[in-house]
């Protein structure tokens, strides 16, 4: 109950801050803010494997992608011209949150419970249950089931798609003139990809 | 399914992703950077996974998932697509409004 509030505040707040954040760069803050609060609320929903897929996709994938865009685009700029070492800035933090990742994921390795076989037939998905139990409905198992058999084709057009799509994304944003943008030389001699007149991220 | 499966009144998730939605509407025609744009059509597949999950519960049916898993995956596609189209037209104009790129306009 408490939860429920709790995460909707979180959403809605954070999905105000991505709308109105004045740089790309913090609305992509927010929108993960977003992903992370939206699979805490899947795994109250019994969705377990699509809270994970949520924040591997969404989070891990999609977002990424957008910061290597806004890094693309708005900079113009040699990684090595902003400054000799700019690591130790952030070492520190990245530092404890890889050390909070690595406790996280040993204890939750060694705390794993033995997960039972699901046992139910072809199409049916279970009973409700507790979310992390095994074989009822929206267990990993069960979801696993009902995409690998009734849902199979879906599932297959699924692939279909995402080539159509790869293959745009080459077509749209490949070099078209590879000749003129590959100069021989070394790669500090090239030209940045773009030289914005007027800075992307304003 | 009777509607004690949910701790909270199941139209409360609804309602949240309308709210979630109409956000990522708001994004959409309001700002005018396409990648907050493109961010804005993010918020509104996410909002409509939510309400996919919870009627998925409601029912007891696996089948909202799956839907929801289809959305992810051409939810991706459009990302990458767009995000494409971005990084070809600021190769080209160099803009960043998308109200100043009218070069299809007619």
């Amino acid at each position: 109950m408490i939860a429920f509030w709790l995460l909707a505040l979180a959403l809605i707040a954070t999905g105000v801050f991505t709308i109105t954040a004045r740089k790309p760069v913090y609305s992509v803050v927010g929108l993960l803010g977003n992903f992370v609060a939206l699979a805490i609320m899947y795994l109250t929903l019994q969705a377990e494997f699509l809270a994970v897929i949520q924040i591997v996709v969404y989070s891990g994938a999609i977002l990424i992608l957008f910061l290597f865009v806004i890094a693309l685009l708005s900079s113009g700029v040699k990684p090595f011209d902003v400054g000799p070492d700019r690591l130790p800035k952030i070492l520190v933090p990245a530092a404890i949150i890889g050390a909070i990742a690595l406790v996280t994921i040993v204890y939750s390795v060694v705390r794993a419970p033995s997960v039972a076989q699901p046992s139910i037939a072809a199409g049916s998905v279970g009973a409700l249950g507790e979310t992390g139990q095994a074989d009822v409905f929206g267990s990993v198992a069960n979801f696993g089931i009902a995409l690998f058999t009734a849902n199979l084709l879906p599932f297959e057009v699924t692939a279909l798609l995402l080539m159509v799509a790869v293959i745009g994304v080459v077509l749209l944003a490949g070099d078209d003139e590879p000749a003129r943008r590959r100069p021989k030389g070394r790669a500090s001699d090239r030209e940045p990809i773009v030289k914005p007149q007027e800075p992307l991220v304003r | 399914m009777s509607p004690s499966a949910f701790d909270v009144p199941m139209e409360s998730y609804i309602a949240l992703s309308a709210v979630i939605f109409f956000l990522g509407v708001i994004g959409v025609i309001v700002r005018r950077n396409p990648l907050i744009m493109l961010m804005s059509i993010e918020l509104m597949f996410n909002a409509a996974n939510l309400a996919l999950i919870t009627f998925a519960k409601a029912w007891v049916n696996a089948t909202g998932h799956i839907f929801a898993f289809l959305v992810i995956t051409v939810a991706a596609s459009e990302a990458a697509i767009g995000l494409a189209i971005v990084v070809i037209v600021f190769r080209r104009s160099k803009n960043v409004d998308v109200d100043e790129i009218a070069t299809l306009h007619g």
